[in-house]
């Protein structure tokens, strides 16, 4: 295994703590001990290594991959798209994105869904990708609708999307949310203020890209995401990859 | 926190949120409730072309009040047979790569016995950090559920490797050799097969050992 390969030390900062009282259900789920720290071997600087053929063709494509025939999901229709790129600020190209969302109207199309709002027949509610030599994702999907969980008695979700992302390591795996500029729950939302520091909730909102948009007919969110970088030892080897 | 610094041209990474409740829709679609992709990835570890010795492996996820996690998402990670990673960086001399294994999967607890399962093959040895000594074999685990902020790193030890396993690297640099304990899995037989069994506990008494990598 080449040192080059093993990634810089998480930011703790940058995430939410485990134990986030807000979020209740945290509080029974979080471990009370610290975790042990774990120098990279061969078991945290692989991992799976995904193939285009192994997707479909509207894999990302979410307005028409549970469509019936000739229906399309109720929604505002929008492009979601943008860069996975590492801390060294390169790009990721073949990693796996996976997305899943709630429909128009904030429900999901799962058996344990409860929240009296329609099921959408067009509509699944998840895609996934692979990005490009350049790092990029795209995926077309409609706008999800803010919903209400069970929290605090009156706690509403921002309109988001899930994201699961695969780097080249184990280690990078990583699973978030994605919010959209200018959704006034944004600052009432319990889960985003899990995250402690301003800036880093900041960086999971999507921001609006009129360039990207389909005139007349779809508009389009930009938001990049970062995985943890590797290390560059400059006096153990040559300069690798920068 | 110097290494993001920003004139340093680094970036901070992305800041995780809880998979939530509904995460199988995502990435186990059939157990929202629905199917979707041809290809559900993860779902099947081993076919036929797979070798090695075909294992069963589950457990249970308990939380801080010692209630079952039914809504939880594993992921697995592992060598094959030989000891080797489906992926270019394993550069180990002398084990082959197995084209019928890729090494991953992932699988939700059950929403009423909260039992999580899969079906793969016990892997080999893979050598330690930089070529030290090897490991011993291992499964690397990954859990999300709702109300866990950042998924969660373990390891899946095989509790008839007692030699291995006292030698091992990883468990060794755990301070508290009864915790050791919380990653080995006991081994027994189900339908004449053997099947490894590792419950994990997310806090509290007996708090499994979780990493930050």
């Amino acid at each position: 295994m080449n040192p080059d390969q093993e990634f810089v030390q998480r930011d703790t900062a940058a995430h939410p703590p485990a134990f986030t009282p807000i979020y209740k259900t945290s509080a029974f789920r979080s471990p009370r001990l610290p975790l042990w720290s774990l120098q990279n071997s061969l078991s945290e600087v692989t991992g799976p290594v995904f193939g285009q053929g192994e997707l479909g063709p509207l894999d990302n494509d979410l307005v028409r991959n549970y469509a019936r025939e000739g229906g399309e999901p109720i929604g505002e229709r929008i492009i979601v798209h943008g860069h996975v790129l590492d801390g060294n600020a390169r790009p990721v190209p073949g990693a796996l994105v996976e997305f899943w969302q709630a429909n128009a109207a904030g429900r999901y199309r799962h058996r344990n869904d409860r929240y009296e709002a329609p099921i959408d027949p067009n509509f699944g509610g998840c895609g996934r990708c692979l990005t490009d030599a350049e790092g990029r994702y795209h995926f077309r999907t409609v706008k999800p609708g803010p919903y209400p969980f069970r929290n605090r008695v009156n706690d509403w979700r921002p309109a988001h999307i899930h994201f699961s992302v695969f780097g080249s390591g184990f280690a990078q795996r990583l699973i978030t949310q994605m919010y959209f500029e200018g959704d006034p729950l944004i600052p009432h939302d319990a889960i985003l203020a899990t995250i402690p520091d301003p800036a880093a909730r900041e960086r999971l909102v999507a921001r609006l890209d009129l360039n990207a948009a389909l005139p007349l007919h779809t508009l389009a969110y930009r938001w990049d995401i970062v995985l943890r970088g590797s290390r560059s030892t400059l006096f153990e080897n040559r300069l690798q990859g920068n | 926190m110097t290494e993001h610094t920003p004139s340093l041209g680094y970036l901070p990474e992305t800041p995780s949120q809880t998979a939530g409740p509904y995460v199988h829709i995502g990435l186990i679609p059939r157990q929202a409730g629905f199917d979707i992709f041809e290809n559900t990835l993860g779902e099947s570890m081993v076919g036929p072309e797979t070798r090695g010795e075909r294992i069963r492996v589950e457990g249970r996820i308990f939380d801080g009040t010692g209630a079952l996690v039914r809504d939880a998402l594993v992921e697995v990670w592992q060598a094959n047979a030989a000891g080797r990673y489906a992926h270019p960086a394993d550069r180990q001399e002398g084990k082959a790569m197995d084209p019928g294994f890729r090494g991953w999967g992932r699988t939700g607890t059950n929403f009423e016995t909260g039992i999580w399962a899969f079906e793969t093959i016990k892997p080999g040895a893979v050598e330690g950090r930089r070529g030290h000594k090897p490991m011993a074999p291992h499964l690397n685990l990954w859990i999300v559920a709702r109300g866990i902020n950042l998924g969660l790193a373990t390891r899946l030890y095989f509790g008839d490797e007692d030699a291995a396993n006292a030698a091992d690297p990883v468990l060794n640099i755990i301070e508290q050799p009864e915790r050791r304990r919380t990653l080995i899995a006991r081994r027994e037989m189900r339908d004449g097969r053997p099947a490894y069994v590792l419950d994990i506990r997310l806090q509290g008494e007996g708090e499994t050992v979780f990493f930050d990598l």
